[in-house]
């Protein structure tokens, strides 16, 4: 970061922003500074508001409270219009590309009036890429270009719209090292070109040499505003981020009984290279698998349940091999899934709750014989689960799309935590529900483990991590970075593992 | 030889209506609404057409009268998609269902009863009936000339100019095109509005043009084969110029083989171009190479509410 002079304004200035969604804050009173000419790094857990806080400076979202100060002047925009005009420029975590046009077509689209034809926008990208020293061809279609390539293309149309406040809204999360580390090089010769740069992100190890200073967020607050980088340390940090959810609470282990799930070497898409997933659990114990999102979980979860082909190792049900069983077969060895989104692997929308209750049991021949289905039967069962799982509103011929998603939680978790329950694998079981119901969940997975189910319960949700465990893996890059009982468990080392260099 | 000429001649009033109609399909899908409702604007289209000049109206007033009547029930279809997000297939079907319908009931009165229609080339300029060429271009009329044009024109549009970006980024990424300012509900209704002319230009043309008549059912199923000339033609307008003059010359096959009496059997040679369609849809699924489909084609678009 290069010297200012005395008194220059700052950039931007976010003071005492909050924005609620429906009711429920995203931002309580947060604050960020951002000084010309540095690189500054915005980290948080998942949900902390990073991207929130970011959209209400680029006024795609409007603050309920709180002012704005760009360059020295108060400016809160109300539209991402007015924010370009103001010369401030995100690049979200999805890109906004059309794949079947050009970049320049692209570019074009974006840049509207302010370019005459397809030629003009592919001079100005080629003459601005080279003046960035970013690599990119106006002419290649966005759907043969790599992630890389295409976040160049986000970068460059932001410069073009005369940008000079640029947001990355985690960028390198899905970029391989070498590619992190260019963008970063890119960033730092940004900033020192006169530009300001936002950078979110969860790898703090990556950006700790790269950005000048750190400003960390937690349930929508502020809570380490712009500390110079090199006067604070990794596991400050870490504590920071995690916060006081990281609260060992001693869970004497009931009954630690035989081994249910032992998964050895396990290998799968998107993991780094040469890694792979030990884990082992027991029956009567929950292990907490936290993690950043996208760090392998979801093909964990696929691999154990049966749905994605492990490429190499080995798991065992209760001693019995089954990498290559399926699905029924796991199934019936007492393997249940709490999927990470209900509709799309767990629940059937368009099928009443009956259906998707009997669903999983109409081959064993509970629900009728061979041919038929046995509806007194099915409606029967419905309504036990109706009472005993307390499904509000709704009868048993209810569609379940019909139903809140508290309610859809509870036929799902009626479903999977039957009798022949051995593992269950619970991945962000109270995800989108309120407060009544996420209690309500993690009670019947703490029931069930009682009665001696073993829970791999994967969340991004420290405080459900924290609240049900016995013991904590996390998961990083693929791989379980860590497994500790959850009285060992401290923030720093939480902390560490979810923003070590995957 | 004869034969030949014949065949030739009637081919572009075989053609026209279908290439007109495809080519507003082919818009309305690259701005992303999916649109089944030719077979009923067309109706419309020619029944209106039909009645206008019956009542003493010159053709261009009938053929005027046909398109408006099929943007008039193009407007209700692109309100309800575009505006209610109704469903865009079921909002399609009842297009089509609402235009046989109508022209079914209000109709009646009209059917059968010949009109003076459109002009043809020979009837404006002194051509030589000896000389093959001169038969061929005697029997054409300025819109069967005009749709080939046209058609190339709203390739050109579409392809290389910025308001034809606009509408494809709307068909293809519609939050992109919302972030770079473009109006997505106003694009697409615009578009679907341009279908509803062009359909209602085919109808028109069938009757006014081609039959001189008005009789119920007259589209036959030229609507659905323009549905499916969207899909052959990979939705370019250009290519839809070659689709449509391939089932166009399918279609005249039948009057021509009848006319000189050629011992077919008539109801299979009917199928022809529906049989066709079928082997062309088939061939098309083969070629593997992208579709050209716009990819959010069908999907609702609902932007974020962002306050
Ligand atoms: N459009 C929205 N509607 C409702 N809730 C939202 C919306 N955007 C974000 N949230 C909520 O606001 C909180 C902060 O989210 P976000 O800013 O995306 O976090 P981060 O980027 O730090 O991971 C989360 O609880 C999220 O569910
Ligand atoms: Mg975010």
């Amino acid at each position: 970061m290069h010297v200012l002079p005395a008194g220059t304004p700052p950039a931007l200035d976010l003071r005492g922003i909050c924005k609620a969604f429906d009711g429920k804050p995203a931002l309580d009173d947060a604050h960020f500074s951002l000084a010309w000419g540095e690189v500054h790094a915005l980290v948080g857990e998942n949900g902390a508001g990073k991207s929130t806080l970011m959209n209400v400076a680029t006024g795609v979202y409007a603050a309920d409270h709180g002012s704005q100060i760009v360059d020295g002047s108060e400016l809160s925009p109300r539209s991402p219009q007015e924010a370009t005009d103001a010369g401030i420029g995100m690049v979200h975590q999805h890109f906004r590309l059309v794949d079947r046009f050009s970049v320049a077509e692209n570019v074009l689209l974006t840049l509207g009036g302010r370019v005459r034809s397809l030629r003009a926008a592919a001079d100005l990208i080629a003459a601005k890429a080279r003046e960035v020293g970013l690599d990119v061809d106006p002419f290649r279609q966005v759907s043969t270009l790599s992630i890389a390539e295409r976040q160049r293309v986000e970068i460059l149309k932001v410069l073009l719209l005369g940008a000079r406040i640029i947001i990355l809204d985690e960028p390198t999360a899905v970029l391989t090292e070498e590619e992190s580390s260019a963008l970063l090089v890119f960033t730092r010769r940004l900033a020192d070109a006169d530009h300001a740069v936002v950078l979110i992100t969860h790898k703090l190890k990556e950006v700790a040499a790269h950005t000048d200073r750190i400003t960390v967020m937690r349930h929508g607050k502020t809570v380490l505003a712009g500390a110079p980088m090199a006067e604070v340390s990794e596991a400050e940090v870490g504590r920071l981020i995690v916060g006081e959810a990281v609260v060992a609470a001693a869970r004497p282990q009931s009954r630690p009984g035989e081994e249910r799930l032992v998964v050895r070497g396990l290998g799968f898409d998107g993991q780094k290279r040469g890694g792979a997933v030990e884990l082992t659990l027991r029956a009567g114990e929950v292990l907490g698998l936290a993690g950043v999102g996208g760090n392998g979980q979801e093909q964990l979860v696929a691999c154990l349940a049966g749905t994605l082909a492990a490429s190499a190792g080995s798991f065992t049900l209760s001693g019995v091999d089954v990498t290559r069983a399926t699905p029924s077969r796991r199934r019936d060895l007492g393997l249940r899934v709490i999927p990470a989104s209900r509709f799309a692997t767990g629940l059937v929308r368009q099928m009443s709750i009956a259906e998707n209750l009997a669903m999983t049991n109409v081959r064993t021949g509970h629900f009728g014989g061979r041919w038929f289905l046995d509806r007194r039967r099915m409606k029967a069962a419905a309504l036990a689960a109706i009472e005993r799982f307390d499904i509000r509103g709704a009868g048993p011929n209810r569609r379940t799309e019909l139903l809140s998603g508290g309610n859809a939680q509870k036929v799902l978790l009626a479903r999977e935590l039957d009798d022949g329950l051995k593992v269950l694998i619970a991945h962000s079981p109270s995800r989108g529900l309120d407060v009544k119901a996420s209690e309500f969940v993690r009670d019947a997975i703490r029931a069930a483990v009682e009665a001696g189910a073993a829970c791999l319960l994967i969340s991004e949700d420290l405080q459900e991590v924290m609240g049900l465990s016995h013991r904590v893996a996390v998961m990083n890059g693929g791989v379980i970075a860590g497994n500790r009982p959850i009285a060992d468990v401290t923030p720093e080392w939480i902390g560490a593992l979810l923003t070590g260099h995957a | 030889m004869d034969f030949l000429i014949g065949w030739l001649a009637i081919i572009p009033s075989y053609t026209t209506p279908l290439l007109l109609a495809s080519v507003g399909l082919i818009l309305s899908e690259r701005a992303g609404v999916l649109n089944l409702g030719a077979e009923g604007m067309m109706a419309l289209g020619a029944m209106t057409a039909a009645i206008t000049v019956l009542a003493g109206h010159d053709p261009w007033m009938g053929i005027a009268a046909g398109a408006a009547a099929a943007v008039a029930v193009s407007l209700l279809f692109g309100l309800a998609v575009v505006v209610f997000r109704a469903d865009q297939t079921l909002a399609g079907l009842a297009v089509v269902a609402i235009g046989l319908g109508v022209t079914g009931t209000v109709g009646r009165p009209y059917v059968q009863q010949t009109f003076g229609g459109l002009p043809k080339l020979g009837d404006l300029l002194a051509l030589d009936p000896a000389n093959p060429l001169g038969r061929i271009i005697a029997a054409q009329d300025v819109i069967s000339l005009a749709a080939p044009i046209l058609a190339l024109a709203a390739w050109w549009w579409l392809m290389k100019t910025q308001a034809g970006l606009r509408l494809r980024a709307a068909g293809e990424n519609p939050a992109a095109a919302d972030v770079a300012g473009v109006d997505i509900q106003l694009t697409q209704l615009a578009a679907v509005l341009f279908a509803g002319l062009m359909c209602g230009l085919a109808g028109a043309y069938l009757s006014v043009a081609t039959s001189h008549v008005w009789v119920e059912n007259m589209v036959a199923a030229r609507g659905w084969i323009a549905v499916a000339l969207v899909i052959l033609a990979k939705w370019s307008p250009a290519r839809a110029v070659i689709g449509a003059m391939l089932f166009g010359s399918a279609d005249a096959l039948v009057p021509r083989l009848q006319a000189i009496g050629a011992d077919v059997p008539v109801y299979l040679m009917m199928m022809l171009p529906y049989a066709l369609t079928l082997f062309v849809l088939f061939l098309t699924s083969l070629s593997g190479r992208g579709s050209g489909e716009p990819a959010s084609l069908g999907a609702v678009y609902l932007r974020q509410d962002k306050h």
